[in-house]
């Protein structure tokens, strides 16, 4: 039946449910993820966000968020944008390295 | 001469055939295990180089200038030249000599392999020819010179700053060993052969301590202590040799060949890396070139310690150095055996395994159009300084060129981050892509804005017909043909060697040209090849922001000891990260090279 308008599905992130192993894998190694705050000056400068939406801040909301984050780093190439203009002063390139090293490499965690 | 002792043969020799034996033993078996090491076709360039004439000449020149002359080190530091000269060739001359002697007087005992060595113990002076004569002073003399040297040695161990070393390497526990052995070596062969000069004859060096002694003491004192003590230092510095970093002596004799063969590295712990890491002398001039010396903190993750953490094969610390490193190249600029730091380290860092592995079929850059002389590409980092391309795009009009920008829109990374990141195949794929679109623009010229790019598209693409060019070369060459004619300014400029672009290709002239047209050039604290990383490299992996921070200032502060109007690079990467802490305007040499010929 159509009424003209749909029901978005509901967008509650349940924390509690979430899992966040490979965040806590990769703030452990990289623990200055931690100081990042979203700004997306990494989004704003990314080679491959138009690829493959590509954005530090994105992949940083997603692994907190319990998310698959491997599709938007298949196309990162390293440039070290990102790093430059982090105004935390993030190693952007090497949590993207790390992340890539500790993913299984299957889409999960 | 004559033979002084009817069997040839006393106990004391011992120890030193037991050293000998085995260092000699090691050496062999080490050596042959590297060569089944190489990979195969790496393995029969070499055997081929082997019998090339003009490779084998090379290669006796090469060892004898470096391994017992010591040439690149005279020329860096003549004070440690001729410490490390006086007892290489000193002692290799005592060699030689000992043999000559044995060959001369005693022919028959020539199959001993320690006669040479206690030549003098063995023998008694018949009556003095002038060959003994000249022989004697010889011996006595080149014993003065490895003296000589051992006594600079002492005097480095205490003040290396006299030498003009900062920094030296922190001895394991037994370099030190290794290192006092040496020492004592040839103290104890001047005073045995002085206790038993009066037996055997000497020259200057050896027959007055023995006169003295004799007017001291009133009766001959006992030579066997002497001569016992003598083979054991020399046994003790062999049987350790393998263990320190006193291998380099034999195992510089096997790279000098290996690389003037052509081999490459390919696997850190195997073949041609293992010959380098075992050729490290740890000298330690590495030390104070690493630009991370800066902080103190970072002192331990220079090549030497790379070499001794691989000798000893501690993992994690293997880890920490190689992804530390910014690979600017300077170790390896002022490394006296020429142990290639950066090359290890991407090859270490290129046997890691990843869960993603980035794949770039799905980018469909815009195809550039085609038809025109000139393709420009200026790279990501670029993308971050715009008034470098505006400048060279301002330039290129001025000038007349036919040109178009490739990568405007933004485009395929050139790889080479990818590629000092250790990650080869990731690389691979954005070189063919990258290839792909510039063969098939047709274009002659590619000219590059950036180091970083420069250096792969030279080292990695194959693009027949296209000549590379960076901005700086071709600026200079518009320059030289007359289609750019610059109005020189008044300002001072210092211009800072990108390490991408200067140790990285052998750029140097090209700039330092186009701005001395522009401007006052003065010159920085290290220029050239011995210019300073700004800090920002990609080489790097895991340095923090405050560590480059050290590093950037420190290299800054070189650059503007002249106290120039402005600074000038060649490279985005340096213009941004000096920009943040400079105190004087930071300029491309594009802009610079733009707003001298409005």
């Amino acid at each position: 039946m159509d009424f003209g308008f749909v029901l978005n599905p509901s967008s509650t992130v349940d924390l509690g449910k979430v899992d966040t192993t490979l965040y806590d894998r990769l703030a452990r190694r990289c623990p200055d993820v931690k100081t990042c705050m979203a700004c997306g000056s990494c989004s704003a400068t990314c080679s491959a966000a138009q690829y493959s939406g590509m954005s530090v801040r994105k992949v940083l909301l997603g692994l907190q968020r319990g998310n698959d984050v491997s599709a938007m780093l298949s196309n990162c190439m390293l440039c070290g944008k990102c790093t430059m203009v982090c105004p935390r002063g993030i190693n952007t390139r090497n949590l993207i390295l790390t992340l890539c090293r500790i993913h299984d490499g299957e889409g999960s965690k | 001469m004559t033979d002084r002792i009817a069997s040839g043969f006393h106990p004391f020799v011992l120890p030193f055939l037991v050293g000998m034996l085995f260092v000699l033993s090691y050496c062999l078996i080490g050596m042959v295990r590297i060569l089944f090491q190489l990979p195969r076709e790496d393995r029969r360039r070499f055997y081929l180089s082997l019998i090339n004439p003009k490779t084998a000449l090379k290669n006796v020149k090469d060892i004898f200038l470096n391994c017992l002359i010591h040439v690149r080190l005279w020329k860096r530091n003549p004070l440690l030249g001729y410490m490390h000269s006086s007892i290489a060739f000193g002692w290799f001359m005592l060699i030689v000599l000992g043999h000559l002697e044995v060959f001369l007087f005693v022919p028959g005992r020539a199959k001993l392999l320690y006669y040479p060595i206690f030549f003098n113990y063995f023998v008694a002076e018949s009556d003095t020819t002038l060959k003994g004569a000249l022989l004697f002073f010889l011996m006595d003399f080149f014993l003065l010179m490895v003296l000589s040297g051992i006594a600079l040695a002492v005097i480095k161990r205490v003040r290396s700053r006299l030498f003009g070393m900062r920094h030296t390497t922190r001895s394991s526990a037994l370099d030190l060993v290794g290192m006092y052995a040496l020492w004592l070596i040839f103290p104890l062969r001047l005073l045995a052969e002085s206790l038993t000069a009066h037996i055997s004859g000497g020259s200057f060096l050896t027959l007055p301590p023995n006169w003295l002694a004799l007017r001291i003491f009133g009766y001959e004192i006992h030579m066997l202590p002497a001569w016992w003590a003598y083979s054991a230092a020399l046994c003790v510095f062999m049987c350790v040799l393998p263990f320190t970093r006193y291998m380099h002596i034999p195992a510089e004799m096997l790279l000098i060949p290996l690389r003037n063969a052509g081999l490459k590295i390919r696997n850190i712990h195997k073949g041609f890396a293992k010959v380098e890491v075992l050729s490290c002398p740890g000298c330690g001039v590495c030390i104070d070139a690493c630009p991370m010396s800066a902080s103190r903190a970072n002192l331990k993750n220079c090549t030497v310690y790379l070499n001794r953490q691989l000798r000893r094969g501690n993992k994690r610390r293997i880890n920490q150095i190689s992804d530390k490193c910014l690979l600017c190249g300077k170790c390896e600029a002022v490394c006296q055996v020429g142990v290639q730091g950066p090359e290890l380290r991407v090859a270490h860092r290129s046997s890691r395994r990843y869960g993603i592995n980035q794949d770039y079929s799905n980018v469909v850059p815009s195809v550039p159009q085609g038809g025109h002389k000139l393709l420009y590409f200026s790279g990501c980092m670029t993308q971050l300084t715009p008034r470098i391309s505006k400048a060279v795009i301002s330039v290129l009009d001025k000038a007349g060129v036919d040109y178009e920008w490739m990568d405007k829109e933004g485009g395929l990374c050139c790889g080479r981050p990818m590629m000092m990141a250790g990650r080869k195949e990731q690389a691979e794929q954005l070189v063919r892509g990258n290839t792909r679109l510039i063969l098939g623009s047709g274009a002659d010229i590619l000219l590059v804005n950036c180091p970083i790019c420069y250096r792969i598209f030279k080292e990695e693409y194959d693009l027949p017909g296209v000549r590379i060019v960076h901005h700086a070369e071709f600026f200079d060459e518009l320059a030289a043909s007359g289609a750019l004619t610059m109005a020189p300014g008044k300002e001072n400029i210092c211009y800072h060697d990108p390490c991408e672009l200067g140790r990285g290709c052998g750029v140097y002239e090209e700039p330092r040209r186009l701005l001395s047209q522009c401007g006052g050039l003065v010159k920085a604290g290290h220029e050239k090849s011995e210019s300073i990383c700004c800090g920002g490299s990609l080489g790097s992996l895991t340095l923090s922001y405050s560590e480059r921070e050290a590093i950037t200032r420190n290299s800054y502060a070189d650059l503007v000891v002249s106290d120039p109007d402005l600074v000038a690079t060649a490279c985005p990467l340096c213009l941004a990260t000096f920009s943040r802490y400079a105190d004087r305007p930071v300029r491309d040499l594009a802009e610079i090279v733009d707003k001298a010929t409005d």
